[in-house]
């Protein structure tokens, strides 16, 4: 690992600590905000970002040690496109279990059953 | 399009897919790729029933610049959130007038909403005219409303002109 | 300085698997434990990018664009599952 120049060694080191710190919030939020509904806020967001920031270190290291190297590209581009629909079949299910939430939701539904997944 | 490729973007897509999945641009890779490009169009063209024309092309580069933005903002602001004692935030379920139709653009409304700060999409409401947003900490709904409607709706109105 | 950040990114990827394995165990919900999941198999994902920056070998990558389609693909399926499998009439 002693071939790479000075800058992207810095900023390889960058991305990396930087997805890996939004990846630790992300799971720390998992674990401490306080329903169900709170807690998808934060890995459907943070972990994204995370992977994100350790696909361009990877990006940035292949291709300066190697050939140009763009194919963890893909799965950046595929968490970023599944995440918002991970996260809104979840919440669909969270809504029709009718889980907890806690007391300082406001709850802003007009007609509540427009929003319900019965058929009736 | 023409009988051959169905959707050429689409072919374009799939090309540039293999391509990036094989790493490399030599010539069996690109054959292959072009192969497949032209087939799996012509296989499942008839699967597609969501009819699309994208209007203004620099409305929509402008449209994934700002998303990206917004998502990077979004990680701050949600990791703001987590890092702060929990008793603090205010959580609300909003229903959101649509103004847009049609299949492809709500879908695109409602993953930006997702992805973008502090809330997500959590149900189409049954007549498909307005959608339940889950926000995690939003002291006026109605602001909120109205922003996602100046920043993202109308621009998606614009690019599909729906 | 790269070992380093290296170093750093493995042990925070760790603790984040065990914050996560907590909620996994306390539930309270399924819905809880499937969203658990989820953000578990990305975590997980992400170890493996690193470990083939480690060892500067792309040959982890197959194994985590895998994780990334199979996760999703599970997760969907189980989501689905909690609001079609258990109807409450």
């Amino acid at each position: 690992m002693n071939e790479l120049p000075q800058w992207a060694e810095w900023l390889i080191s960058f991305f990396i600590i930087l997805g890996a710190c939004f990846a630790f919030i992300g799971s720390l939020g998992l674990l401490r905000l306080p329903d169900f509904m709170t807690r998808l806020h934060a890995p459907t967001k943070n972990t994204t970002l995370g992977v994100g920031g350790v696909i361009l270190g990877s990006i940035l290291f292949f291709s300066v040690t190697d050939a140009l190297s763009l194919h963890e590209l893909l799965i950046a581009i595929f968490l970023f496109l599944t995440a918002p629909i991970s996260a809104h079949l979840l919440a669909k299910a969270g809504l029709h279990l009718e889980l907890k939430r806690i007391e300082s939701t406001r709850d802003l539904r007009k007609k509540p059953e427009q929003y319900s997944d019965r058929d009736d | 399009m023409s009988r051959f490729l169905p959707a050429p973007w689409w072919s374009l897509f799939l090309l540039t897919f293999w391509l990036l999945l094989q790493n490399s641009v030599s010539f069996g890779a690109v054959l292959m790729g072009s192969i497949l490009a032209v087939l799996i169009p012509l296989y499942t063209h008839r699967a597609r029933d969501y009819p699309i024309k994208v209007h203004k092309p620099l409305v929509a580069l402008q449209y994934g610049g700002i998303l990206l933005v917004d998502i990077i903002l979004s990680n701050f602001n949600i990791a703001a959130i987590i890092l702060r004692p929990r008793k603090q935030i205010q959580p609300a379920l909003i229903e959101y007038p649509l103004d847009i139709s049609g299949a492809v653009p709500v879908t695109i409304l409602a993953s930006t909403i997702s992805l973008t700060p502090g809330t997500i999409t959590a149900e189409l409401g049954k007549d498909g005219r307005s959608l339940l947003i889950h926000a995690l900490n939003v002291a006026d709904p109605e602001a909120a409303i109205q922003e996602i409607k100046q920043r993202y709706e109308r621009r998606l109105q614009e690019i599909f002109q729906c | 300085m790269l070992v380093f950040a290296l170093q750093f990114a493995f042990a925070l990827f760790g603790l984040s698997l065990l914050m996560n394995m907590v909620r996994l165990i306390r539930g309270p919900s399924l819905a809880d434990r499937i969203l658990t999941l989820d953000t578990i198999y990305i975590n997980s994902l992400a170890l493996l990018i690193l470990l083939g920056i480690w060892h500067s070998t792309a040959f982890y990558f197959e194994a985590a664009l895998l994780i990334a389609m199979l996760g999703f693909i599970g997760t969907v399926a189980a989501a689905k599952f909690l609001l079609r499998g258990d109807i409450i009439e």
